[in-house]
């Protein structure tokens, strides 16, 4: 079934993604086939299979030593922001 | 000396370490095609010249010194999504084509560790979504053995830059086959390595559980000795896993009589273009002159690897991809009304239409009510196609096939329907979801484009798999083919 | 009797003092200026990696240990999916279906001396976020992220407790609980001891539970308690009013006293967790859990019982003395000095000691007025050289000027008078003082006792022993 408009928007508010009006018709084709295309999944037989979330199976979690390693470079770290303050990144007005 | 970039990088180093000739004019020989080339080709998103000779000059004092390391002095090139100190890395996006990175991936710093100058950094897919280096915010790629079609991607630039010997090797990434596809398209050698095998710190992040770095090269001698440069375990990443390298070079010379090789069924479908089957039957059969025992291998799941593909890889990168808000790094948008705005401007404008596609559709199958219908099932059917690899592994050493079902295609001629380009990867992608090691080597041509032969071994036998294409390369010619206009 | 019942559950976010962040080398201090303690992993920078702390593991583990929980051998961190400006990377790890720290139980003691056994759901590893700054810039919001990536344990109650008191009771066992492990430095005005409290309200006897709105971030027990009880208030007279709870998020506003709706983190609360690829599940052995258990210090409860048991003491003040390791430790360097007085060193450590401390707003551990001290006091009112009253006295010298008690006693001539001839002597001098009142007594008004227990203290400077003096006088009164 094909994808409203509503839902592009709705995913697309979602993900913070400002669409314009022309661009929402050209995702609702494209993710509405896309949707389509992945469905093919759905007649798999898939029961009693463990889901993959790891290429490589066996592996675990690796652990690291509590030890600090790292020192002050905000300075540095900064030079990629578009609006710093007193060593803060800025942004507009967050209301809670 | 105009002929240096014929050589492979294993004949440079050689040179470079018996000081046949230097560094320098080395670097300064490839700066200068890579300058001419760029009009044309578009290979790269930044070329770093001036570091580049100062790091030659470098080299030669080291070389002359006696204290060289097994790559001092050799140029390469790195796709532009492994973070390179003081250097943009843009990943092909308006979004960080304003960012300079304050670290080097582990990958560069190995390489650099190792001797390596890095020329500049490589064109590719918009943070390497794409098949045909179209969706790169820098323009595409062209393809040096015609122009007027597509390298592949998303690795194009680098694949590009090998291919017109701009660099004798280039760093490079593999998501669902974005090293293997340009590799066949513009006919040069590349290896996708065992998840795991080479670090991930420092290569921004498209979809974590399928993306493994690697290398494209003119032969797999390159391949291995630049791998085993780049391979090993890293501390900072979590999934990096901690087997001894062993030294690929070394084992190339190994003889093929007995080997068992299984050709993929499901590989030599209906879709698979006439005349590239008919290059990889040919290959086939200098592997069975060379003592190989060919048989036909099946795995029933395997057809449902693209579909897989496209609920997982954009899964992840929905969420990968969520750091780019335009406060800390990267683009942002200009005079925000509030934080809303901030957030959607900067994303909306930072990211191209592939990249909002599968941010889109990843965002979708990961909302409340598709979760279990699309991302966990995608992830059982992940397994099946998994055990598929498992259970052929148990009866043969290496599976063969095609790495694309067609030779290069013309610039936009499938950009308009996504499903048409997703398909050009149905081929490369099982390995990316198994995480296993697999090749593309050039193996003929169709209309004088180039064709790839694809290998895929089991987890960890990257020596077995190089060793395989070297064994090839040693009877043909096809990987010491240059475009015409490149020769 | 109220028609309503009120049921809470809470989800406490501790911050475990760790050196370093959860999933990089940053320090993990309070207070550095800002965006000094976070490094690439911290800021979400394109390309970087998190790689798990052990010592976070080991916590974690102590933690569900001490609580009898089930130790998963196999945890699962996941990504939490929101845009904040104080989330770096646009998700939160952590873990999700999957926890560390599965199904345990603590029990409370309320103010009555009663019990009761408030569950344990689950307790799970994840990353803090970073702080949003208001202050001093117009139309802007300030980031810091020194925080981001602290990591933190978030320990979720069942719904059990029935009243703010409850709520406190628990919260402040777990308090308790995590400081004597160690894993929590327990810090609530830093942020490093906080909860949510999840708030509903049901008819007595109703088997569903209603709609429950969450009270975010309140970081004191008082803090808890009002929010609670204005939370449950206003949740009832909404439902008598005819109306109905919303499911929602709610900040307490301790200026107001009231709580209200967030209705910014409401909108489009789709977190789409999955797990995250950039970490491997967390597997734990056997030998691995056992060397933890090893290291487990005696429990608050056991210190408790063992209290309770072998000094005599009532549930509730075991319960009082055993609230912090320290102040329990002090207790036990007291009593150290004078075995024979549990009772009364307990009696001083939770009574002038508690109410000194207090007014200065110090803890035990600062050392101000050393245990040894405090047992010499008590050992003088143990051998009756001062009564009690007047080691009040000596007290107040000793908390001001730091001597000791022997000194007050003897600069201020306080030693208390145990020659009967010399209190008899004081008696025989009041009673002649006061022939009406003694005739008074005499004829029958008992009451009078008191008045001249009073004015023989007062003759004596309060130095009389008083159970001699009581004995003498009865005597002499009768004779």
């Amino acid at each position: 079934m094909p994808l409203t408009r509503e839902q592009i928007a709705s995913i697309a508010a979602l993900a913070r993604l400002d669409l314009s009006s022309s661009e929402i018709p050209i995702y609702q084709n494209s993710l509405s086939s896309i949707l389509e295309f992945i469905g093919a999944l759905e007649a798999a037989d898939t029961a009693n299979v463990v889901p993959m979330a790891h290429p490589l199976p066996g592996q675990s979690q690796r652990l690291r030593p509590d030890v600090v390693t790292e020192s002050d470079h905000h300075e540095q770290y900064q030079a990629n922001a578009s609006q710093v303050a007193a060593g803060l990144y800025l942004v507009p007005k967050v209301i809670e | 000396m105009t002929d240096l970039h014929r050589k492979t990088l294993v004949e440079l180093a050689a040179g470079l370490r018996a000081r046949r000739f230097s560094s320098v004019e080395l670097v300064r020989a490839y700066l200068e095609r890579i300058e001419a080339s760029q009009a044309t080709l578009n290979a790269f998103i930044s070329i770093t010249g001036e570091s580049a000779l100062r790091d030659a000059q470098a080299a030669d004092a080291a070389l002359a010194a006696g204290a060289a390391g097994p790559l001092t002095g050799v140029p390469i090139a790195h796709k532009d999504l492994f973070c390179t100190q003081g250097v943009r890395t843009s990943c092909g996006s308006r979004m960080l084509d304003n960012f300079v990175s304050p670290y080097d991936a582990t990958v560069v710093a190995k390489l650099k560790a190792a001797g390596a100058i890095t020329l500049g950094k490589t064109n590719m897919d918009e943070f390497a979504m794409g098949s045909s280096n179209e969706t790169s915010y820098y323009g595409p790629v062209r393809n040096p053995w015609n122009t007027g079609m597509v390298p592949g991607g998303s690795s194009g630039g680098s694949a590009a830059a090998v291919a017109a010997r701009l660099a004798p090797v280039a760093t490079a990434t593999d998501t669902g086959g974005s090293i293997r596809q340009p590799a066949a398209l513009c006919g040069v050698t590349g290896i996708k390595p065992t998840y795991g095998r080479v670090s991930r710190y420092g290569m921004v992040a498209f979809a974590s559980s399928l993306d493994q770095g690697g290398v494209l090269a003119t032969t797999a001698m390159d391949a291995a000795l630049v791998l085993r440069e780049m391979a090993g375990f890293d501390s900072n990443d979590s999934t990096s896993v901690d087997v001894p390298v062993p030294d690929y070079v070394a084992g190339l010379e190994q003889p093929l009589a007995g080997l068992k090789v299984g050709l993929l069924k499901e590989f030599f479908d209906k879709g698979l273009e006439r005349r590239t089957e008919k290059c990889i039957r040919e290959a086939l059969r200098v592997y069975e002159s060379l003592g190989a025992v060919l048989s036909e291998v099946s795995l029933p799941s395997l057809p449902l690897s693209v579909p897989v593909y496209y609920v997982v890889a954009p899964a992840e990168c929905s969420s990968n991809l969520a750091r780019f808000d335009g406060v800390r790094f990267g683009h942002r948008c200009a005079n925000p009304r509030d934080l809303q705005d901030l957030y959607r401007r900067s994303r909306g404008e930072g990211f191209g239409a592939e990249v909002k596609r599968r941010i889109m559709t990843g965002t979708y199958v990961l909302s409340a009510g598709y979760f279990d219908a699309y991302y966990l099932k995608a992830q059982r059917v992940r397994q099946l196609i998994n055990a598929d690899f498992i259970r052929a592994f148990q009866s043969v050493d290496v599976l063969m096939g095609p790495t694309t079902p067609t030779p290069a295609f013309a610039i936009g001629a499938k950009t308009s329907d996504p499903v048409t380009m997703y398909l050009n990867d149905i081929y490369t992608i099982g390995a990316n979801l198994a995480g296993l090691p697999a090749a593309s080597i050039p193996c003929g041509f169709v209309e004088g484009l180039p064709v790839g032969l694809q290998i895929v071994g089991p987890h960890f036998s990257e020596a077995r798999v190089l060793a395989v294409a070297h064994a090839f390369q040693r009877d043909t010619d096809w990987h010491s083919r240059v475009p015409r206009d490149y020769a | 009797m109220s028609a309503w019942e009120t049921v809470i559950g809470l989800e406490i976010h501790a911050q475990l003092a760790t050196r370093s962040k959860i999933f990089s080398g940053s320090a993990t201090h309070y207070g550095a200026p800002p965006n000094t303690q976070a490094n690439l992993v911290d800021l979400g920078y394109p390309g970087v990696l998190p790689v798990l702390n052990a010592q976070v593991v080991r916590m974690a583990v102590k933690f569900g240990l001490a609580v009898g929980a089930r130790i998963a051998t196999h945890s699962v961190f996941a990504r939490k999916n929101y845009f904040y400006p104080d989330l770096p990377k646009g998700y939160q790890n952590s873990q999700y279906e999957l926890p560390i720290v599965v199904e345990g139980a603590l029990d409370i003691v309320l103010e009555d001396g009663s019990g009761k056994r408030i569950g344990v759901t689950r307790a799970h590893l994840e990353e803090d976020a970073g702080k949003s700054l208001h202050e001093g810039l117009p139309g802007l919001t300030g980031i810091d992220l020194n925080r981001a990536g602290t990591p933190l344990l978030e320990i979720v109650s069942e719904p059990h407790m029935r009243s703010a008191k409850e709520a406190v009771a628990y919260m402040k066992k777990v308090h308790t609980l995590v400081r004597y492990l160690e894993i929590c430095d327990g810090n609530m005005q830093e942020g490093s001891f906080r909860c949510d409290a999840n708030v509903s309200v049901r008819k007595v006897g109703a088997e569903k539970f209603g709609t429950r709105a969450e009270i975010k971030n309140l970081n004191s027990f008082r803090f808890v308690e009002r929010a609670i009880n204005y939370e449950v208030e206003r949740q009832i007279d909404l439902m008598e009013s005819g109306g109905k709870v919303a499911q929602e998020t709610r900040l307490y506003d301790p200026d107001k006293g009231e709580t209200r709706s967030m209705r910014s983190k409401e909108e489009a609360n789709d977190y789409r967790y999955f797990p995250d690829p950039d970490l491997l599940p967390v597997e734990l052995d056997q030998a691995f859990i056992e060397d933890v258990r090893k290291g487990l210090p005696e429990l608050p409860d056991q210190k408790a019982a063992r209290f309770a048991s072998g000094y005599g003491l009532s549930a509730y003040d075991a319960g009082v003395l055993t609230a912090s390791r320290e102040l329990a430790a002090y207790y036990e360097d007291v009593v150290r000095e004078v075995p024979r007085e549990p009772k009364l060193a307990a009696n001083w450590v939770m009574g002038e000691l508690a109410a000194a401390l207090n007014k200065e707003n110090l803890d035990v551990s600062a050392g101000r007025l050393p245990a040894a001290r405090l047992a010499g006091l008590v050992a003088r009112i143990s051998d009756q050289t001062i009564s009690g009253k007047i080691a009040k006295e000596v007290f107040e010298s000793m908390w001001s000027d730091g001597s000791t008690a022997d000194e007050v006693i003897e600069a201020k001539g306080l030693r208390q008078i145990t020659d009967t001839s010399a209190i008899d002597k004081v008696i025989d001098e009041v009673l002649a003082k006061n022939p009406g009142q003694l005739a008074e007594f005499r004829s029958g008004k008992d009451k009078l006792f008191g008045f001249f227990v009073g004015q023989v203290m007062k003759a004596t400077g309060g130095k009389a022993n008083p159970a001699q003096l009581n004995d003498s006088l009865r005597k002499k009164l009768n004779g």
